[in-house]
């Protein structure tokens, strides 16, 4: 019985963060606050990203340091092909799916056979090459990036609108949730997570776990190349920046934040950590004026603290919390 | 001819550096079996103390001592502190930490000494050039070749012919039974994290008469060195020097000939274009190669 009440709980929980994702454009076309919008667009982008971080990092053992690569190169889809003209939406989406596809399975063939620290270490390496080469590439705009002359046209979806780009993201977000709830109960995703907890034994039952994993790498991969050709579309620019490591450290914070072992953990991760992100950049104090000023100026500072404090105390995660609580009462 | 030597003492310039970054690094990985992404804060704190100290007193000396001094103190309370308590949990919890620390690092430099980059002046006595091979050379940065061969010969000295070096050496191949023979391992991994931190500290001091000395320094380099640690062998400081000197040819050479030799292939835009791409990747795909054939890298520890 109690165990059923936690997961009302959690489906509460789910239900009320989803219900305000969907709820963001009205009340921001009621309060004519267009920041709103923008804001939960990115918010709900890199929800998606950290989701599909965690289907390689919380279900599979695989703590990728260099998923922003793969945003980068969804970014760059759009952002390259609108350089020389294509404007077609689909079309950018295949380039940088093609070309992320290309990459994740090269990477991933290379780090998916590594284990604990060298699997890290390398997919940094391997996301700061790409890092590297786009700072390289003068042409589009080298290390400031490049600004995107407009929203892809994607026919049916007019992404100039903002409640449409908005509900665009709204859709992707659901449908991989929707997708990765499933997937991790299936053959597929057991195979995932019994390589996790014991390769050898995966090995002995008969399991490829190369191909498992190597699928699972692509397919979170490919999923963060959607998210980064959502934010290009978002933000209009595309840049190195989007590939920085610490964009791929801060998707992990946002899973482990979260709730690594969670489904849905990753979204609430992105939330709360994109919308202390914003109030520390912004913070200010009024009885101690200075004090604000130097949290404002050093905001990063406190970010690091923050993530020492969580990995430290909250292993489990925010959204992890309410379950393990109600687990041992 | 003339460029090649430049170009090969160049390279040998960058992996002193890369090695002086990495033998810390790598040793700590060996014995503690952690990964501090904060290491690259050590070089970048040597690089600050290091200005800060040469332009207060003027002397490269007392820079140098007082970057070293620094960096190993430094090193000594992060690991008392905080550091000590992620040896035994899993590496996740291990790079997040060190991440937060690295972001901590770079503002309380940023606090202290400003957002705009710091400048320190190469020593007078080191301030001209000379000929090597028939070719001249800038003194300073001959002079960090000679400082990386240096502190190559007295890490080797001190690992293999000194008691402590013994006990790294034991501590690498099994912490818990050099505990159980009575030797004070949290001591000893201190010891080692403070030799680290020094290296890396002195790193930084000799890099920064040559770069701006800015936040955020440490981070290119710290990259750099995962790369170097993974084709060199975790753990190994034979694979830390090979790697170091693998990584610096690579890089140098890659850079320079690179450029000449797709001019030659193509159009002058073209190569122009792809050249520095293509040399930027250039190191990680011998990463890629390496992993692929020998996942312990180049060089693995020998155990046994």
């Amino acid at each position: 019985m109690a165990k059923l009440e936690i997961r009302e709980l959690k489906t509460w929980i789910a239900g009320l963060v989803i219900l305000l994702f969907a709820a963001v454009p009205i009340v921001s076309i009621l309060t004519d606050q267009a920041f709103y919008m923008a804001q939960y667009s990115r918010i709900m982008i890199y929800a998606l990203a950290a989701v599909a971080l965690n289907l390689i990092l919380g279900f599979g053992g695989m703590v990728s340091l260099g998923h922003a690569l793969y945003i980068g190169i969804g970014a760059y889809g759009a952002g390259m092909l609108d350089f020389h003209g294509v404007t077609n939406g689909w079309l950018q989406l295949l380039a940088a799916l093609g070309v992320g596809g290309l990459f994740a399975t090269a990477i991933g063939a290379v780090v998916v056979r590594l284990k604990g620290m060298t699997f890290i270490m390398i997919t940094l390496a391997f996301a700061q090459m790409g890092y590297f080469l786009a700072v390289t590439l003068r042409t589009y705009g080298g290390e400031d990036g490049r600004a995107i002359s407009a929203r892809s046209q994607m026919y049916l979806l007019d992404f100039s609108n903002p409640v449409v780009l908005y509900y665009a993201i709204f859709a992707c977000l659901m449908a991989t949730l929707w997708w990765v709830d499933r997937v991790i109960t299936s053959r597929f995703g057991m195979a995932i997570r019994g390589s996790k907890s014991n390769e050898r034994r995966m090995l002995a039952l008969g399991f490829p776990t190369f191909r498992y994993k190597l699928a699972a790498y692509v397919i979170s991969a490919q999923i963060c190349v959607v998210a980064g050709f959502l934010l290009a579309n978002l933000t209009l620019y595309a840049s190195p920046s989007y590939m920085q490591w610490m964009v791929s450290a801060e998707l992990i914070i946002m899973v482990i934040l979260g709730g690594m072992f969670t489904v849905f953990g990753p979204v609430i991760g992105a939330l709360v950590f994109l919308l202390l992100e914003e109030w520390l950049s912004n913070f200010h104090s009024a009885s101690f004026p200075a004090f604000g000023e130097l949290v404002n100026e050093h905001w990063l500072a406190v970010l690091g603290a923050f993530v020492i404090v969580v990995v430290l105390t909250a292993r489990n995660g925010v959204y992890g919390y309410v379950g393990k609580r109600g687990r041992t009462p | 001819m003339s460029l090649f030597v430049a170009q090969i003492l160049n390279s040998f310039q960058l992996g002193a550096l890369l090695f002086l970054m990495s033998a810390g690094l790598t040793l700590v990985f060996g014995i503690m079996n952690f990964l501090n992404l904060a290491h690259g804060s050590l070089f970048m704190v040597g690089a600050y103390v290091g200005a800060t100290v040469a332009a207060k007193t003027g002397s490269f000396t007392i820079a140098i001592i007082a970057a070293i001094v620094a960096t190993m103190l430094l090193g000594v309370v992060a690991e008392r502190t905080l550091l000590r308590q992620l040896y035994a949990r899993d590496h996740l919890d291990q790079v997040l930490c060190t991440f937060g620390l690295l972001l901590i690092a770079n503002e309380a430099v940023r606090y202290i000494w400003g957002p705009s980059p710091v400048f320190i002046n190469v020593p007078a006595m080191l301030d001209g050039t000379v000929r090597i091979f028939g070719q001249n050379y800038p003194a300073y940065r001959f002079a960090i070749i000679v400082a990386g061969i240096v502190v190559v010969l007295g890490l080797y000295l001190l690992i293999s012919r000194t008691r402590l070096g013994m006990l790294i050496r034991a501590g690498a191949n099994n912490a818990n039974m050099v505990s159980a023979l009575g030797v004070n391992i949290k001591f000893l991994n201190t010891v080692v994290f403070a030799l680290g931190a020094g290296l890396a500290g002195l790193g930084g001091l000799l890099i920064a008469p040559l770069v701006s000395v800015q936040p955020g320094m440490g981070e290119p380099i710290l990259i750099l060195t995962l790369v170097v640690i993974v084709v060199g062998g975790i753990g190994s400081i034979r694979g830390a020097l090979y790697g170091a000197l693998i990584v610096g040819l690579i890089d140098t050479a890659a850079r320079v000939y690179m450029q000449i030799g797709l001019l030659q292939i193509f159009e002058r835009s073209v190569g122009q274009a792809i050249g520095p791409a293509i040399a930027s990747m250039l190191i990680y795909i011998l990463m890629a190669i390496v992993l692929a054939f020998r996942p312990q890298g180049l060089f693995p520890v020998k155990h046994g």
